[in-house]
Formats: structure tokens, C-alpha cells, sequence
């Protein structure tokens, strides 16, 4: 058999004779490998800003929320209210602060500029379990708990977007046209790990936000509650204690499902987390699918190349072409056809990936093995479906290719 | 020693369920040096036993001796090495490879023969050169004329200095000015170089050039004798 470098030279040859066909050819293995690279590199950047989530947050993060799961088993659903977390506050022990909450969303006006934003109704514990400073004015505190008062801590953004540099204390804002007096701003968090303004977001007394802004009609009812730990120990301890009493409180029997859950943020990004990952993988076999679709699209011309080349391969045979060197060029041809298909892949992987990530907001992530494996793999993909048509080449008759018209 | 040596070579193919035999025993021997032309109606044989001489296909009985050496039972890659290394090809329809160049297309039984770059295109175009083709080196089949084009598989044929050229119809497709040229070139290689020939035709006056002629009537050789009416020998 000759060098493996004079079949290269012959493959590239033949496949430049075609270059039309060449490249529809590569095409599918393009399409496959940039789906690969892209699908992985979005499921990595993914779970990357989750993680970055859960570091953000602090660990020793507690939230409870109303099940409406339970809802559907019969039960009668019972809101969360402003009692069960001042209850919680007050029995459970290990905890530093809990914030009662409600979010919401509104638009809000000053003068001329509306604005669409986050509303959080909260009380004076809430800077401390989110971490959150005052940069100017004051907090909200027990007493706007109390009157219901009409206030408002505003983040950075609404301050950059409504007041245009001026001082917003003191100022009047409607909150879905009811007015506001901005009394605080808060020192800007900027930009969340995943892309998200931290700042874009108003905070009000939770009386106010019940009484005027989301008017449910359930006495006390709140959206969920924050609670923030001691430390990372205290965990376990307090999200146990925490379910006993509500279901306590909420006079739940034996047996019955609880119609709240408690998670600490670990578990709650980690439910997120594995729904990232059913995403690209199901991202990933899909891709994975359209690599072997490409594949068998290799399998298909090389099949072709050989019928419309059989002359080609009897003349090679007549003039001393073994068996080995006949099979060797169809499979190099067809491995020169997926690795190029594999290098141009990813690069359209790796653009596709930053187009994909602009939607979801969190920048993919490259890895030098995930496009190593892509290559690697686009030449199996070579090898495994050129075999065919290379050993069929292989095993012509010189006499009948010869005569082949 | 006889340079090819055909012993009671019998042929037979499988069409549907029968066996149908081709060749019915071909005793042939051709020294070193010949020039034999093959003549014979279709049918005849005469294809057969050149595809049995240029180590295309096997004898199903029988003995082929090729300088000596017996070549009627090898495997497909050792005869591959064999008709790289003895036996040039000539064939009707020129057998080029298309949009490949003159030069590559002569390259190729180098290429095959494992010999390095170089080495193998200075041969190549030695051999396009002493063919007349030195203007038509990067030329590919399809810019070529009839001629031009068979001259290319001369070339081809005579490159890695096989000392048998097997030659099938080589100016069926060519007109009659072409086809005299051609000719001439081949007795040209036959007393200059020595080469040992040997060629399929149906057309007298092709075959005359030939120093012998053979004539195959179903599947045996039915005349055999010395080519007195030479042509073209100056």
C-alpha cells in the first residue's frame, strides 16, 4: 500500500474536481458539529450563571412559597399571610431576619416619563436579608409597616431613567396612579451575574403594596417569605422547624400535603439547574441527530462518487492500485469531507453559541475538549459512514469497472 | 524462455445458472521482443485471453507463466503489483482519468509503484516528451485530441518500463491518419525499446503492423502465423 499522505493528495484532488458537491456534502456535517458545539456551550454558560445565582445569593437563603400543587390534591389553598412570617420570626430560632414579600410589577410616572418596573412590597427587614444598602434618604421602617404609609426606596436605574440626574427625595411618583413619596435610594448592585439590572426595582411598606397595589382580598396575604440564616448550619434546622409550625398554623392533618414549600436557594437553583440540563440535552441530541443525519448525507455522495467513478477506480486497479489503496482513498476522501465539515463547524458553532446566549442572557462557554470531542467526532462520523462506499470501491472487478459506462 | 507462456488456459463464466465456457484451451507463447496482433470476431475469445495476459482475470484452468513466474493463482493485490510493474494497458477508449492533467494521468502507475514526487514527475514527463506531448503536459483529457489523448495512455502505459504493452482497440476510436500514427509509434517502442506488444483488433490493416498474427475463432486459436505483409517498418 502507498503512503498515507500520496492518498491524502489524491482524496484532496478528487474532492476539488466536485467542489460544488464537496461542499453541499460538508454542509451537513457543518450543520451538525455547530449545532453540537452551540447547544453545549449554551447548556454550560447556563448552569455557569446558575451557579454564579447561588454564590450571589448567599447560601444561607430561605424561601417559603404557597404549593399549588397541593391546591390541586383538594385541598383548600391557604396563602402565606403577614402573620405566618411574623410567626416564623417569632418561634423559630437560628434565624437572623425574615422578610415578608410580595412582588409585583407596574408602571410608575413622575412628571412626563412612565417607566415599567418591579414592585416589591416588604418590610424594613428586607435590605437585610437581600443585602442591600441606603445611598441617599432613608429605609422604610416599622412605623410605614404600620400607617400603611404611601413611601418609596427607589433602586439606581428608576433614578437614572425618571429623574435624570435630579434628586428624587422628597419627589412624588405614582405607582400604578397611586401617589408615592420617595423617601430612599439604594447603592446601586449593578447587573446580576445572568444580565438581569439588580436596580430596576421600587420598594414599598408591604401594607401599602396590600392595601393599594395588588388588593387581594384574603386578609394578610403575602406573595412568599424570605428568610435569611444565622449561617449555613442553621439550615436544615430552620427549613424543618419552618414547615412544622405552617403546617401548624395551617392546620394541615396527618397525611395531608403541605400548601407551602420551603427551599433554601441551593435547592430552588438546583431545581432550575436540572431543567437547564434536560435543556441541552435534549439541545445536544437533537444536535447529535443532525451531526449523523449529516453523516449519512456523507455516506449518500460517497456512494454516488463511487458508482460515477467506477471507470475512475478500474483504471486505478489496471494500473496497480490494490485493494487497501482504493479503500483508503474513498474513506480519506470522506474523512477529509467531515473534518472540514468539523472546522467550519465550529466556527459556525461558536457564533451560533453567542447568537443563542444574546436570548437567554447568559454567555456560553467554550471548552477546548467539548471542540476537540466536536472534531474528533465529525472524523468518526467520517470514518464510520465513508466505510461503506470505500469498501465497496474496494471490491470492484477492474474488467467490469473498466467497461462501465 | 518464453516471456509469456499460456498452457491449456481454459475460461468459463457464470451467466444466471449455467457455466458457459469462453476459452477451450489457449496454448500461446510470446518471446521477448514480439510484436502479436490478436484478430477474431466478437465473441471469439480474443478479449478474454488479453484480459487473462494483463492480469485482469484468472484462468479457471490452465497455466499462465509470466517471465517464468506463475501468475495463474495469485491473490488480487499480488496481481495488482504484477500489472504494475510488467504490464502497460492501451485501451479503446483511452481510459483517462478526466480533469486530471496529462502529467498525473502518466503519473499514476508511479504513484502505485510507491515511487517518490519527484522522481515521478521527471518520468512522467519524460515518457509525455518522448511521446511528442511536450506542449500538452498540463493539458487535461478533455483539451486533448483522439491522438493526443491516446499517446497520453502510452505514455501511461510505458512509464514505470513494463516490458509487456497490452494494447485493446487502441484506434477504434480514432480516424485513419490517427490511427497510422499511433501505429507507427507502437513499432517504434517495439524495435527502439524493445517492448514486448500485443494487441486486439479486428481491423486488417491495424493488425498488419504487427511482426505476428493470431486468430481466435470460438475460444481456441485458429491460425498462427508469421506477419509477412509487414506495414510501416522503415
Amino acid at each position: 500500500m502507498i503512503s498515507s499522505i500520496e492518498i491524502a493528495r489524491t482524496a484532496v484532488r478528487a474532492l476539488r474536481r466536485n467542489k460544488t458537491r464537496s461542499m453541499l456534502t460538508a454542509l451537513g456535517i457543518i450543520i451538525g458539529v455547530a449545532a453540537v458545539i452551540a447547544a453545549f456551550a449554551v447548556g454550560a454558560g447556563a448552569n455557569k450563571s446558575i451557579d454564579e445565582q447561588i454564590s450571589s445569593f448567599g447560601s444561607n437563603f430561605i424561601m417559603v412559597f404557597p404549593d399549588r400543587s397541593a391546591q390541586q390534591s383538594g385541598n383548600t389553598m391557604r396563602y402565606l399571610t403577614y402573620d405566618d412570617a411574623k410567626a416564623i420570626e417569632d418561634e423559630v430560632s437560628g434565624i437572623e431576619a425574615v422578610a415578608p414579600m410580595i412582588n409585583t410589577s407596574a408602571t410608575i410616572i413622575y412628571g412626563n416619563t412612565n417607566w415599567s418596573t418591579s414592585v416589591t412590597g416588604s418590610t424594613e427587614k428586607f435590605s437585610q436579608v437581600q443585602d442591600w444598602e441606603i445611598a441617599q434618604g432613608r429605609d422604610i421602617n416599622e412605623s410605614d409597616i404600620r400607617q400603611g404609609a404611601k413611601v418609596a426606596v427607589v433602586g439606581k436605574t428608576i433614578v437614572d431613567k425618571m429623574f435624570f440626574g435630579e434628586s428624587p427625595l422628597g419627589q412624588s411618583i405614582r405607582v400604578n396612579k397611586i401617589p408615592f413619596n420617595v423617601i430612599g435610594v439604594f447603592v446601586s448592585k449593578g447587573q446580576s451575574q445572568s444580565g438581569g439590572d439588580q436596580d430596576d426595582f421600587v420598594l414599598v411598606p408591604i401594607t401599602s403594596a396590600q392595601k393599594r397595589l395588588v388588593r387581594w382580598t384574603t386578609p394578610g396575604r403575602i406573595g412568599n417569605i424570605y428568610i435569611k440564616g444565622v449561617s449555613m448550619n442553621a439550615l436544615q434546622y430552620i427549613q424543618s422547624e419552618t414547615e412544622v409550625l405552617l403546617r401548624e398554623r395551617h392546620r394541615i392533618k396527618t397525611g395531608q400535603a403541605d400548601d407551602f414549600s420551603v427551599r433554601n436557594i441551593s435547592q430552588i437553583l438546583e431545581a432550575r439547574r436540572k431543567t437547564t440540563t434536560i435543556m441541552s440535552m435534549l439541545l445536544g441530541s437533537i444536535a447529535f441527530i443532525s451531526l449523523v443525519v449529516g453523516g449519512i448525507g456523507i455516506m449518500n455522495i460517497m456512494l454516488v462518487s463511487v458508482t460515477e467513478r467506477t471507470r475512475e477506480i478500474g483504471i486505478r486497479m489496471a494500473v496497480g492500485a490494490k485493494t487497501m489503496d482504493i479503500r483508503a482513498q474513498f474513506l480519506i476522501e470522506a474523512m477529509i469531507l467531515s473534518m472540514i465539515g468539523g472546522t467550519l463547524g465550529i466556527i459556525l458553532g461558536i457564533f451560533t453559541g453567542y447568537a443563542l446566549a444574546s436570548l437567554t442572557s447568559a454567555p456560553p462557554i467554550f471548552t477546548v475538549s467539548s471542540i476537540l470531542l466536536a472534531f474528533f467526532f465529525s472524523g468518526l462520523v467520517g470514518v464510520g459512514f465513508g466505510y461503506y462506499p470505500a469498501w465497496k470501491a474496494s471490491l470492484l472487478n477492474p474488467i467490469d469497472a473498466l467497461k462501465y459506462e | 524462455m518464453a516471456l509469456v507462456e499460456l498452457k491449456g488456459i481454459r475460461k468459463s463464466f457464470i451467466l444466471g445458472e449455467e457455466e458457459v465456457e469462453i476459452l477451450h484451451g489457449v496454448d500461446l507463447s510470446v518471446e521477448k521482443g514480439e510484436f502479436v496482433a490478436m484478430m477474431g470476431p466478437s465473441g471469439s475469445g480474443k478479449s478474454t485471453t488479453m484480459n487473462i495476459l494483463g492480469c485482469l482475470d484468472k484462468p479457471t484452468k490452465g497455466t499462465y507463466l509470466l517471465n517464468g513466474d506463475d501468475v495463474s493463482d495469485l491473490d488480487n493485490d499480488q496481481l495488482a503489483d504484477i500489472r504494475n510493474s510488467m504490464i502497460g494497458f492501451v485501451f479503446q477508449g483511452f481510459n483517462l482519468l478526466q480533469k486530471t492533467s496529462a502529467l498525473e494521468n502518466v503519473e499514476l502507475p508511479l504513484l502505485y509503484a510507491g515511487v517518490e514526487r519527484k522522481t515521478r514527475h521527471s518520468r512522467a514527463k519524460e515518457s509525455l516528451i518522448e511521446m511528442g506531448l511536450s506542449d500538452r503536459i498540463y493539458h487535461e483529457p478533455s483539451q486533448l485530441s483522439g491522438g493526443q489523448q491516446q499517446r497520453v495512455a502510452i505514455s501511461r502505459g510505458i512509464v514505470n518500463r513494463a516490458p509487456i504493452l497490452l494494447a485493446d482497440e487502441p484506434t477504434g476510436n480514432l480516424d485513419s491518419v490517427t490511427s497510422d500514427e499511433i501505429m507507427s509509434l507502437f513499432c517504434k517502442l517495439n524495435s527502439e525499446d524493445g517492448i514486448t506488444i500485443i494487441l486486439v483488433t479486428h481491423e486488417l490493416n491495424v493488425a498488419q503492423y504487427a511482426k505476428r498474427i493470431l486468430h481466435f475463432k470460438d475460444g481456441i486459436i485458429t491460425d498462427d502465423k508469421i506477419n509477412n505483409d509487414r506495414r510501416g517498418v522503415v
